[in-house]
């Protein structure tokens, strides 16, 4: 690892490799999943779920539901039309973006195969899931609607009849000279199309919600499995008339998001719905093969990407364009997910002209929206693609042809032709570093005997260098941008009379350690036991104020936060301890958690004792109140930009198109480290989930809009012996738009390794004259490139 | 309604249960042992593995009625007197789970694998779990942990994964 | 999800169990380690009016041998089948196919008769099975019958069981001096195979005098790839083998998925036999 001088002050705690406290409860079954939730006279609800992916619906009777044993009531979606709002979309990206309504239940028309039609409500889980099958609906079938780019057609049939249109939205940004200025005068153009395939995002907890509610005050408690509780409670409060401040949403344990949790869903909406109606607690829990329906999916686009450049493999332009499928409703941020990812097709190399375009496109599939990278994965995979194309094109090494074009070390700050700012990187150490860790320069050698004696297991190398944005966002950005809300995030520190320390954050973990992280940082600022610290999250009452966890930006945003907040505690308590050691603030050290005057160490106050005396409130100075507490509410100046090179050999089996992992290397540089355990545990995750793309994973629909892969026997989530060993280093240059000098890390890994994965694919194949495979790279695809490409 | 009687963590419960209520379901909705999740409806997730007569069993995939007679060991019936079992010692120091949700899952399974074979390999050890699944780890750190309980440090050698736990000869994977 | 009521019968003979399979007519479902019927309940793909568990049945578990054959009593686990000396013994094959079977969970609880029963042509034990020319074992309300293999896989998921019929046990000829292999080709560690060969090969002074190939996943059924089997017989090397195994398609009717078209898994029928072959045989 290269150290580096890192910005803040450098304590006992950050940096450590603390193994995590949450993994007490975690690791004997005490955990609080929103599923174990039990709660007196709760009833349970069931959804039953269009089998069509579009259809009027002509009928619903739920009366004969009402008769199983067990059922309290059923719903259509017209039975409760009247009390539910259409589920929010927060990410209108242009002025006239298509925003169809959105009900939580469909009412006269199903539009993807899952669509909730009626709800059940029964004394347990089981009579609920039988008297789904007792309602009666009749449809009259519409057409699908599932190719992306005919969908666009004139004639092609509307997923919203009333719209007019299947076309959502097309959202351009052209930056630097124009595309065809720079195309005249390139040595050479590449264009390729490449495809995004529908993925499901399968945290391992299904989706859950409890809802409890307070008829005599009109009070509504949700549990849900969330990573947004925060914005959740407004968003209810939105879709069902019930006053904010009357509602509270607690995310209690939460068993992984990976984005798909960073939703508003009907059914949230629903059991909030039907609490009301019937004054019962009520529960509804997901099976596995529900959610691949009901559940948002991610990725799902058609990339044009074209590449302008000279004889010696500088860029000078890139233009992109995309289709993006939508699915078949806006969700919160659904339109939203491609333009993240149109600042970073740029990625780390220099041009001098960019043109992008996405077309969002309706069709009758599940809605898709942020899945681990959100938008960014996919710019990478196209550019990482088009630089080893281009590579291959002039005959450059893939690494060189990087190198030619990244942005040195000594450039940064640099602005991209995307208009972002990268505050730091160093690009050259990452690449060096993961090239000698690989053992590059041998694994070439090897290739290039294997191609020699013709050996029908290929072996390919696949290189990545990325970048992504993190640390979301700047509220003026997110205004630029049309996003419905800001970026900051809250933190507060309570300090409790005898000593011990209360964090409350905004974010709202779920698997990814911040009890562990935060407590770190609190500790090392107020100089107290890591022990002594607990953190408040995923309350709206305890933790009132929050946006919550997604985009790699909770330690970026809500660490500093708590950073600044901690400070804020030590500012406070220097000038009680100033007044009690009859001492002038400037006279006073403050190590390890304790005041002490120069010079004169045994005149000393713990900032316990500090704590207890503003509790007591005995002998404070004059005008200073009670409470050394502090809150803090950080507006990110910058996103933070993580980057890092990722080395992937695989040995391709040319007879059967099967793919092997030999070795994967990655090097990552996400600025200043808090836990490496934890950050290593990202890397890991994000790399299985980021492989699991390029070689396994698809959602698959049948041409009447079924979903195919409609479990976990048919969608191939990886398991242990799937996945390699990863070799994981990192660099360190710190951010220098957070105090901490921290990028994030979340979905470093998932972003890096797809491209790295198939352009090691193609690398392997393209001495038979393979330029392309489309993800997942099943075996037969492969073994079909390879037949295409041979004969 | 059919009467089991069904020992859970050394306490023994009678019930009259339907005949189709889960294991899974008797533990978490009729006992309150909400330390086994539920993670899939096909057997896939590995989610709620359990001990039943003293060898792994997915619970989803059994009925309450099945067990009747039987001992079942869960999550909740590892750690004696608040002491941790050296695996669950071992997940936490390799920093084996994340988000925690196939934590009871995978310990189970890797109790199993390390009954049978005590000092297994890190390639036996991903094959022990290939019938659990987790989305935060990349299972890395999970093999870590096994092998770490194992008394073995990380960095077995190269992948041999031809071997069944049994030490039996299979294929499980095609090689040229 | 949650699996649809059904009344529960845990008869404690094979009479009994028959009895109760005969009185339900077709509305009855056996449950043995219930790894195959469990998800099929969960997903409400079955919807029995009686679930007869036959899975503590004495007698029914445990592998014995009756002269040249081997007698494997249909509740034997996975777990049992992978670890038992005799069929390791004198029936290899089936051991190292059943260790590639799902998980050790599932094989702790799976049985092979379960298995078999299921009828699953994407299942890696039938193919094993009609490999070793094994028999199938049924009791009835008439008394036993014994099924060949050939004749007891009818149709996707369908047996040539009826439905008073329970299966006992599986009888396998011993296949003793029998080079064997089972190459399974799947995606990913807990996918079903794209397609499996199970191959058992016999061999006099250094050319395969004899070889049975069993084909997983080619059909409605599992299959016998009988033009290989003519063509390898004879046969003394890699390039006779390849030859050889170049019919293993055909007369093989493999469907469509997600994972693979019919026409590559033709492809890799022919390649997965060669490969299962040459292991077998040790000429790899």
């Amino acid at each position: 690892m290269t150290d580096q001088a890192v910005a803040g002050e450098v304590g006992r705690e950050v940096g450590r490799a603390r193994p995590r406290k949450e993994d007490a409860r975690l690791l004997t079954g005490q955990t609080t999943w929103t599923d174990n939730i039990q709660v007196a006279g709760m009833l349970h609800l069931a959804v039953l779920r269009s089998p069509m992916a579009h259809a009027r619906i002509t009928r619903v009777d739920v009366a004969p539901a009402l008769e199983r044993p067990g059922v309290l009531a059923a719903f259509s979606g017209a039975d409760l039309a009247e009390g539910l709002g259409s589920l929010p979309c927060a990410w209108p990206v242009t002025e006239d973006i298509v925003l169809p309504d959105h009900p939580p239940i469909a009412v006269d028309e199903v539009r993807y195969a899952g669509d909730p039609v009626a709800v059940v409500v029964a004394r347990d889980r089981y009579a609920a899931a039988d008297a789904l099958e007792a309602v009666e609906v009749d449809y009259d079938p519409l057409p699908p609607v599932l190719d992306l780019e005919a969908a666009l057609a004139e004639d092609a049939p509307l997923v919203h009849s009333d719209k007019g249109t299947n076309r959502c939205y097309a959202w351009p940004l052209a930056t630097g000279e124009s595309f065809a200025a720079v195309r005249e005068r390139a040595d050479v153009t590449l264009k390729r199309r490449y495809h995004q395939q529908r993925l499901i995002p399968n945290a391992m907890e299904p989706r859950a919600v409890v809802v409890t509610p307070l008829a005599a005050s009109g009070e509504y408690t949700v549990y849900s499995a969330t990573q947004i509780p925060h914005i959740l409670r407004i968003m209810l409060a939105t879709v069902t008339g019930i006053p904010e401040h009357k509602l509270r949403v607690i995310a209690p344990d939460v068993g992984g998001g990976f984005g798909s949790k960073l939703q508003v869903y009907g059914e949230e909406a629903l059991a909030l719905a039907v609490a009301r109606e019937l004054g019962r607690p009520v529960k509804w829990t997901e099976s596995r093969s529900e959610g691949y329906l009901a559940t948002h999916h991610g990725r799902g686009m058609i990339q044009d990407i074209e590449v302008a450049a000279t004889r010696e493999g500088r860029l000078l332009g890139l233009k992109v364009d995309l289709v993006a499928d939508m699915g078949a409703y806006l969700m919160l941020v659904t339109p939203g997910i491609p333009i993240l990812g149109a600042f970073m097709y740029p990625a780390i190399y220099k041009m001098d002209a960019y043109e992008f375009r996405c077309t969002g496109v309706f069709t009758t599939r599940t809605p898709t929206d942020a899945y681990r990278g959100a938008g960014r994965p996919e710019a990478t995979f196209a550019i990482e693609r088009i630089m080893d194309e281009l590579a291959a094109e002039l005959g450059l090494d893939p690494v060189e042809v990087r190198r030619r074009n990244w942005i040195r070390r000594e450039e940064f700050p640099y602005t991209t032709i995307a208009g972002l700012t990268y505050d730091s990187g160093d690009y050259e150490a990452a690449t060096d570093r993961a090239l000698s860790l690989f053992g590059y320069d041998d694994l070439r050698a090897e290739q290039r005997a294997r191609n020699e004696r013709g050996d029908p297991v290929r072996l390919g190398i696949g290189v990545s260098t990325f970048t992504e944005m993190c640390g979301l966002a700047p509220s003026r950005v997110l205004r630029d941008l049309r996003y419905g809300a800001g970026g900051w995030e809250a933190a507060s520190i309570r300090m409790l009379p005898t000593g011990k320390v209360e964090v409350v954050t905004g974010t709202s973990p779920h698997g990814q350690g911040h009890e562990t992280c935060w407590s770190q940082i609190a500790a090392d600022v107020l100089g107290v036991p890591f022990e002594d610290v607990e953190v408040l999250h995923g309350d709206t009452k305890s933790s009132p104020q929050g946006m919550d966890t997604y985009g790699s930006r909770s330690l970026a945003v809500g660490g500093e936060a708590v950073h600044r907040a901690a400070t804020t505690v030590v500012a406070k308590a220097r000038k009680v301890a100033a007044h009690l050691l009859e001492a002038s603030e400037q006279d006073l050290e403050f190590r390890d958690g304790v005041f002490s005057v120069k010079g004169s160490p045994e005149a000393r106050r713990s900032i316990q004792e500090i704590a207890f005396e503003a509790f007591t409130n005995h002998d404070l100075p004059d005008g200073v109140e009670p409470s050394i507490n502090a809150e803090h509410v950080v507006d990110p100046e910058n996103f933070s930009f993580p980057h890092g090179t990722h080395l992937c050999a695989v040995e391709v089996h040319t007879e059967t198109g099967w793919t092997r992992i030999r070795s994967y290397v990655c090097v990552d540089d996400v600025g200043r480290v808090v836990n490496p355990v934890i950050v290593e545990g990202q890397v890991h995750g994000g790399l299985a989930q980021g492989i699991a793309q390029a070689l396994y994973e698809e959602a698959v629909y049948d041409d009447e809009g079924n979903l195919v892969s409609g479990s976990m026997a048919d969608y191939l989530v990886p398991s242990a012996p799937d996945l390699p060993d990863f070799v994981t280093d990192r660099t360190e240059t710190p951010a220098t738009s957070n105090a901490l000098g921290v990028k994030g890390v979340g979905e470093a890994g998932t972003i890096a390794s797809t491209p790295a994965v198939v352009n090691a694919v193609v690398d392997a194949l393209r001495p038979l004259g393979v330029t392309d495979v489309r993800m997942p790279c099943t075996p037969e695809r492969v073994w079909r490139a390879v037949r295409e490409a041979t004969a | 309604m059919t009467h089991i009687t069904v020992n859970v963590d050394g306490t023994t419960y009678e019930d009259d249960v339907e005949p189709r209520l889960l294991l899974a379901h008797y533990l978490r909705d009729r006992l309150g042992l909400t330390g086994t999740p539920i993670g899939c409806d096909t057997s896939n997730c590995g989610a709620c593995t359990v001990e039943l007569d003293g060898a792994s069993a997915k619970s989803c995939s059994v009925l309450a009625v099945q067990a009747d007679g039987c001992a079942v060991t869960t999550v909740q019936g590892l750690a004696r007197n608040g002491e941790l079992t050296a695996l669950q010692r071992a997940f936490h120091e390799q920093h084996g789970l994340q988000c925690g949700y196939c934590t009871p899952g995978m310990i189970m399974a890797a109790r199993d694998l390390l009954r049978e074979n005590p000092h297994p390999t890190s390639d036996e050890v991903r094959h022990a779990l290939e019938g659990n699944l987790c989305r935060c780890t990349g299972y890395q750190n999970i093999v870590r942990a096994v092998l770490a309980a194992s008394g073995q440090q990380d960095g077995s050698g190269p992948a041999d994964r031809t071997r069944d736990a049994s030490g039996q000869q299979v294929t499980e994977e095609v090689t040229a | 999800m949650i699996p649809p009521a059904f009344e529960y019968a845990r008869p404690e003979t094979v009479e009994e169990a028959v009895r109760l399979l005969a009185e339900a007519g077709d509305e009855a479902k056996v449950l043995a380690g219930g790894q195959s019927l469990l998800p099929l309940l969960r997903l409400r793909l079955a919807f029995p009016e009686l679930v007869v568990d036959v899975g503590r049945i004495p007698g029914l578990r445990g592998v014995r041998e009756d002269g040249d054959t081997l007698v494997i009593g249909a509740l034997t686990t996975h777990h049992e089948v992978i670890r038992d000396p005799l069929v390791r013994r004198h029936a290899g094959l089936l051991a190292a196919a059943t260790a590639t079977v799902a998980d050790p969970a599932v094989r702790h609880r799976g049985t092979l008769g379960g298995s078999l029963a299921h009828a699953d042509p994407a299942g890696d034990l039938p193919a094993v099975v009609l490999a070793l020319d094994g028999e199938l074992v049924a009791a009835g309300p008439e008394g036993r019958r014994t099924v060949p293999a050939r004749e007891f896989f009818v149709d996707y998921l369908q047996s040539a069981l009826s439905p008073d019929e329970l299966l006992i046990e599986i009888r396998v000829p011993k296949a003793d001096g029998w080079g064997f292999h089972y190459e399974k080709f799947h995606r990913v560690a807990q996918s079903w195979a794209i397609v499996g060969v199970a191959a058992l090969v016999r061999r006099e002074d250094g050319r395969i005098a004899e070889a049975r190939v069993g084909l997983t996943n080619m059909g409605a059924t599992p299959l016998r790839a009988s033009a290989a089997e003519t063509a390898l017989a004879g046969a003394d090397g890699p390039d006779p083998v390849r030859r050889a195994a170049s019919g293993a398609a055909e007369g093989t009717r493999p469907g469509q998925d997600a994972s693979a078209s019919p026409e590559y898994r033709a492809h890799l029928a022919r390649v997965l036999t060669e490969r299962a072959v040459l292991t077998a045989a040790g000429m790899g």
